[in-house]
């Protein structure tokens, strides 16, 4: 019964908020949901928690079917067994660490409270803390009591509205690793929102990119940025070297399909599901793009070359940041880096034509949304 | 020294407060936390008695407990006695002219425990009734404070609603307030003194009572 064992999330609502979503995650895993500000992540975590309601949808966890728009269900906050870490952590002010963990723990005798409390504090290192009011605890030790008490209720989700936003970046990487440590030991679904691609790369197994409430793509970090659904998921995820081509046929035998990009033909990864003719959009990472050396030439100089003019060449640090012109139709220039020395001692320099490989593989094609 | 009046003044002060702090509780927390139509008028009407003269409040509520309105004959009815010139009358008439002292507080201090504070409590498994007991009411425990103090001081200092309804009977509705009056008309001026130094001394110690209560109950922990 694993599929009980998850939560199952399906909502869709016009006002206040446009939301258009479904997603599953199962017991264990760690799901992101990541997009810009705005997007609806925090929205998705309170209408789970049972803080907000969509119009229409379905949420079930653990078994338990928690939201139902079409049969009427609602159940309240109280009623979820959902624990939530808010982005500000939301910590009764009034109450110690231990009475802020022991206030989420009703379910329980009365009399194991506190040992309990005090256990779980000493899980996040809080031990010794435990009297403290949240205002004596740095930003830190703060999280940790939150997701301490987001613990307590022994919940079938966790959910982390950002919950590495409001402490500094040395504390963020320390929280991350405990974070990634604690799971470990949790078998429930965990989400996490956050706008930080970097730390859903860090901590997720999958994530689903948010974009104005509609859910773009779900799919394990990594095979997200390697292969975008869309120009558009892409563009939010911030990945360059995009442009636009049609699709001029499949080379089966080879794995290969081919793109006509302006006047030129290049060879890109097997997308056999794109039809012959169709205008796409199409990436290549910047380390897929190797320059021709000079004074060497070498037999990957037959994939894709391409020829262009160099337009910016950024040093930063032992890396230049180069851009090419390709006389790409819409005007967009070829981005890649490559390590300072190689970049000297190919002569490069801004107005300097130059030549690259486009790696085939890594050409990745996507089908062009309608507008 | 009028003990009676003194004792007299006490009880009002203590009954409205036993029927005004319940009902405050529940409207300020309501204009605190719900956006509803007809909120600005609510609020508008609770305000009014603080802006109102009270013997102009005193006079519309007289003519309300009168044996000619709806209230004061259902009240004869029920009770075989008029609201008007009677303790009864005095509580109701002292509940509506405190209703801004004590439903404003206790709105302010509802309104200042964070929304997300709430939020957290429900997520953490809080029935509505324990947000209540052991969130929002420790949280908003200084407004609520503030309403007592405020209530109960300006009750025993009420005058002119408290003339205007109950008039001046010994034992009755002669409160002290009404009684230091009284004495000075009679050129008694070392009693009037004495009752206003009473007065003057209670304020202080209800000043200084909730003032301790709040920082002990700000000091200690809420995890019981």
């Amino acid at each position: 019964m694993a599929e009980a064992q998850g939560l199952e999330v399906r909502l869709r609502a016009q006002r206040p908020i446009a939301l258009d979503i479904a997603f599953r995650a199962g017991p264990g895993e760690l799901l992101a949901l990541v997009g810009p500000s705005g997007a609806g992540k925090s929205t998705v975590l309170r209408c789970i928690a049972g803080l907000h309601r969509a119009e229409a949808g379905r949420i079930a966890c653990a078994g338990e079917i928690w939201f139902d728009a079409g049969r009427g269900i609602d159940l309240p906050p109280h009623r979820r067994r959902a624990g939530l870490v808010f982005q500000d952590y939301a910590l009764f002010p009034h109450m110690s660490a231990e009475g802020n963990v022991m206030a989420a723990m009703g379910h329980r005798p009365a009399a194991e409270r506190r040992a309990a409390a005090r256990a779980l504090l000493a899980r996040v290192h809080l031990a010794g803390l435990e009297r403290r009011r949240p205002a004596e605890l740095s930003g830190g030790q703060q999280q940790r009591v939150a997701v301490a008490r987001a613990l307590a209720r022994d919940p079938a989700v966790l959910l982390l509205d950002e919950p590495f936003s409001a402490v500094d970046r040395a504390t963020r990487r320390r929280l991350q690793a405990e974070l990634a440590a604690l799971r470990q030991g949790l078998a429930v679904p965990i989400l996490l929102v956050t706008h930080d691609l970097e730390e859903a790369l860090l901590l997720a197994d999958r994530m689903v990119l948010l974009h104005r409430g509609r859910g773009l793509q779900t799919a394990p970090p990594a095979e997200m940025l390697a292969r975008p659904a869309s120009a558009e998921v892409a563009r939010l995820l911030d990945l360059r070297n995009l442009f636009r081509a049609r699709v001029a046929g499949h080379d089966v035998a080879r794995g290969r399909t081919l793109l006509r990009w302006g006047a030129r033909l290049i060879e890109a990864a097997a997308a056999p599901a794109l039809p012959e003719g169709a205008e796409v959009d199409w990436l290549i990472p910047p380390a897929a793009v190797l320059l021709h050396r000079r004074d060497r030439p070498s037999a990957g100089e037959r994939e894709n070359p391409v020829e262009g003019r160099v337009i910016e060449l950024l040093v930063l640090g032992e890396e230049a940041r180069v851009k090419l012109d390709v006389g790409d139709p819409d005007g967009h220039p070829l981005a890649f880096s490559l390590p300072l020395h190689a970049a000297r001692r190919n002569g490069l320099a801004v107005g300097q034509g130059c030549s690259v490989s486009l790696l085939a593989e890594a050409i990745h094609a996507m089908p062009r949304a309608v507008p | 020294m009028d003990w009676i009046a003194l004792r007299l003044s006490v009880e009002l002060g203590l009954a409205t407060l036993a029927v005004l702090l319940p009902l405050a509780l529940w409207l300020g927390r309501v204009l605190a936390y719900r956006r509803f139509p007809g909120r600005s008028a609510i609020e508008a009407a609770i305000a009014l008695p603080l802006v109102l003269p009270p013997t102009v409040l005193g006079f519309y509520l007289l003519v309300g407990f009168g044996a000619q309105s709806p209230l004061g004959r259902a009240w004869e009815g029920v009770f075989g006695q008029g609201l008007a010139f009677s303790f009864e009358g005095l509580v109701l008439a002292s509940v509506i002219a405190n209703l801004p002292f004590a439903v404003q507080p206790v709105r302010n201090g509802f309104a200042a425990v964070p929304r997300r504070l709430r939020e957290a409590g429900a997520v953490s498994g809080l029935s509505p009734l324990a947000v209540l007991l052991r969130i929002e009411l420790p949280l908003a425990w200084p407004g609520i404070a503030t309403a007592v103090v405020l209530t109960f001081a300006h009750t025993l200092g009420e005058f002119g609603v408290v003339l205007m309804v109950g008039g001046s009977i010994p034992g009755e509705t002669r409160t002290i307030a009404i009684a230091i009056y009284d004495r000075v008309q009679a050129f008694d001026q070392q009693a009037a003194g004495i009752m206003s130094a009473v007065l003057l001394a209670l304020s202080l110690l209800a000043l200084g009572l909730t003032g301790s209560l709040s920082r002990r109950i700000g000091r200690q922990d809420g995890d019981g």
